[in-house]
């Protein structure tokens, strides 16, 4: 691999980690609060054909990004209401989420007497700095390159990092993931927080989703995200739910999704490797990572919030 | 539950979940129809005609508005109801695989007498459902399977990759055409040959060189293929795909783009060079009318440019007129059956001249070919 082919690599590394990064930081905030959704894949979808509607009638970038953030998070308040007001297991809340938005995504694409389906998109997100900085060798491109939504993207690491750890909010939303029972007798109302950062993660699946159907492949068509909502789920743990391991993560991920089509253009021997065998390399890794980071002592330094995936009985000790 | 359960059985589903979506499309298709539950539209005859009104059914495994496979198949359908006394039934987004076989045996116990199965997976269900409705005409669309009331149909697309190859062969500067290929069977290396020999017949110096994506359908994985192709030098991509992703990533890079399936022009108008694609109107016309007349009996059908089911979609604007004027002549030799664009014998990848073979069990890659034929 020459020098060139390293730098384009990275560079589409970041363009295809830029969804991976919205998705796991909304994770990431929602877990945190002691919610286990598993409903990302379906937000995501949501997000995706709820932007790509908003500009395709409008040719707004702006009005699709969001709408996506609405839609996904409005579309998240339905295992909110099932996991936090029912109690529901959130595990089997976060699934039907996901089944439902799949099937939901497909259908609204298909809806009406001018389907969105097979359509392409009216406006698509772009590089904001042609030529200038962008010029400079290797780091131009990989840091100056890209379209707006990878530099919000990199803001809302660092909020969300900020949020989580530096203000009075994240401390609570962190106590209400660890021990939900505390945090109530300190005045926290328990439920108010999960349902607001339930949104909030719904908020930002919905520009990962959007970020595939205006950004990456700017197209309608049925389930354009991959499994990229599983993925992100996946990479919460590898970024033991911390925001700017998860940055990294992403983009690692993203490479992988990249390699395997590099290994191919690169002639002997790398290009031996079976093609099936490579198409795994993502989720081989994403398995790899969760056996080795949730196994054993390790486990007890992950962070994973205490308080994760339990229903919260108000008056139950 | 205590929290070791659930943590177990959040990694278990979400290991499961992984596992599921690394298996690729097939499972991804379910999950959508379980979900969706597909969708049916039946549409009552419009043709002319007096007599009994024959019903026809349709089975695709994608949604007919993806303008692309099952898009024109439905074109054929539509150019069926306008041409026939017919009424036409269509499911969309059957997943492949054993349940289909309920399906198709649904649509013959609903009266259908003449059922169209578009997909390659469908081939064995249908054979299973053909011999419980033996009175009941199966057509069975790129498979090679046939019994005494099912045949199977498909064309020679390579004829229309042959020409697109020579559009893209004059098109390239940097004398190498990236392919993004689905998977490593016989119809996608007869392609692969056909289009690098047309390359190579304007563009004698030209490399093709392909990258397996191993999925049907997946948009952001087939525009990260062409992306790659773009890094490593390519200037036109191609592609054995169903998404339009390849011809927006060529777009955006300002690279070229030759399609399949069906005119794309819209999704890439400047990277737009041509495409080889399907017209499946008069053959579906011509079965229903044998149904209907008593003559039909299982054909295993092979069109071509000659009998028009494969055609050649409008040029781009970037095609000069004299490469035009040299693939049209190309064109019409292919059409008068002068012209072969698999020749006998055939030069293969590493140089060495070897017979053709059966051209639908090709297991091989043809000299300027860069790539594995194995995937």
């Amino acid at each position: 691999m020459n020098e060139s082919t390293l730098i384009l690599t990275l560079f589409a590394a970041i363009g295809l980690g830029t969804p991976l990064v919205f998705g796991t930081i909304g994770e990431i905030i929602t877990e945190r609060a002691g919610n286990l959704n598993l409903g990302v894949q379906g937000m995501m979808l949501v997000g995706a054909v709820a932007g790509f509607w908003a500009t395709y009638n409008t040719e707004s970038l702006l009005l699709g990004v969001i709408i996506a953030m609405i839609a996904g998070s409005l579309f998240s308040v339905i295992h909110a209401f099932a996991s936090v007001t029912l109690r529901v297991s959130q595990i089997v809340s976060g699934l039907a989420l996901t089944i439902f938005g799949t099937g939901l995504s497909s259908f609204l694409g298909e809806a009406g007497s001018e389907p969105l389906v097979g359509e392409p998109s009216k406006a698509t997100f772009e590089p904001i700095l042609e030529g200038g900085l962008a010029d400079i060798p290797v780091i131009g491109p990989l840091i100056f390159g890209h379209d707006i939504l990878v530099y919000i993207s990199w803001l809302t690491v660092a909020a969300a990092s900020f949020y989580l750890f530096r203000t009075r909010m994240g401390l609570s939303l962190r106590a209400v993931g660890e021990d939900p029972a505390s945090a109530e007798s300190a005045g926290v109302n328990v439920s108010r927080v999960r349902y607001i950062h339930i949104m909030i993660g719904g908020a930002l699946s919905g520009i990962a989703g959007a970020y595939y159907s205006l950004a990456l492949v700017p197209t309608w068509q049925n389930e354009p995200i991959g499994a990229a909502g599983w993925i992100a789920i996946a990479l919460v743990i590898l970024a033991s739910w911390r925001p700017w391991r998860a940055l990294f993560a992403a983009y690692l991920f993203g490479a992988a999704e990249r390699v395997q089509f590099t290994l191919q253009t690169m002639g002997e021997p790398w290009s031996n490797v079976p093609s099936s065998l490579l198409a795994m390399l993502p989720f081989i890794l994403a398995i790899i990572a969760m056996i080795v980071l949730t196994s054993g002592k390790r486990a007890r330094f992950l962070g994973a919030p205490a308080a994760l995936g339990l229903p919260y009985f108000r008056e139950q000790r | 539950m205590n929290r070791m359960n659930w943590r177990f059985l959040a990694i278990l589903a979400l290991a499961l979940a992984l596992v599921a979506a690394a298996c690729g499309g097939d499972d991804d298709e379910t999950a959508t129809t379980e979900a969706s539950g597909g969708t049916e539209t039946t549409a009552a005859a419009s043709g002319g005609g007096d007599g009994e009104t024959l019903k026809v059914a349709f089975v695709h495994v994608g949604p007919v508005a993806d303008k692309g496979w099952s898009w024109a198949h439905d074109q054929g359908a539509e150019y069926l109801k306008a041409n026939a006394n017919v009424e036409v039934t269509t499911l969309e987004s059957i997943p492949e695989g054993s349940d289909s076989q309920r399906v198709f045996e649904d649509l013959a116990a609903d009266g259908n007498m003449l059922i169209f199965g578009t997909s390659f997976g469908y081939m064995e269900p249908m054979l299973a459902a053909a011999a419980n409705y033996p009175d009941v005409a199966f057509m069975h669309a790129t498979g090679f399977m046939s019994g005494e009331n099912m045949g199977n149909y498909f064309g020679a697309a390579e004829e229309g990759r042959y020409l697109s190859g020579m559009a893209s062969g004059a098109a390239t500067e940097t004398n190498l055409v990236g392919y993004v290929a689905a998977f490593p069977i016989p119809e996608v290396l007869r392609g692969i040959n056909a289009f690098t020999l047309g390359v190579r017949e304007v563009n004698p110096d030209a490399q093709v060189q392909v990258v397996w994506t191993s999925t049907w359908f997946d948009p952001p994985k087939e525009g990260t293929a062409a992306q790659s192709l773009l890094d490593a030098g390519a200037d036109v991509i191609a592609m054995h795909q169903d998404s339009a992703a390849p011809g927006q990533t060529a777009e955006a890079a300002g690279a070229k783009w030759s399609g399949y399936n069906t005119d794309m022009t819209e999704f890439a108008p400047t990277a737009w060079l041509t495409a080889p694609i399907w017209d499946w109107g008069p053959f579906y016309l011509a079965q229903a009318e044998a149904v209907a007349a008593g003559t039909w009996a299982p054909t295993n059908y092979y069109g071509n440019m000659a009998d028009g089911m494969v055609a050649l979609a409008p040029f781009g604007e970037s095609v000069s007129a004299d490469t035009i004027a040299l693939i049209e002549e190309r064109q019409a030799q292919i059409i008068d059956g002068s012209f072969t664009v698999l020749p006998d014998p055939i030069v293969d990848q590493d140089g060495n001249e070897r017979a053709l073979g059966d051209i639908f069990i090709m297991d091989y890659f043809v000299e300027g070919v860069i790539g594995s034929p194995t995937g």
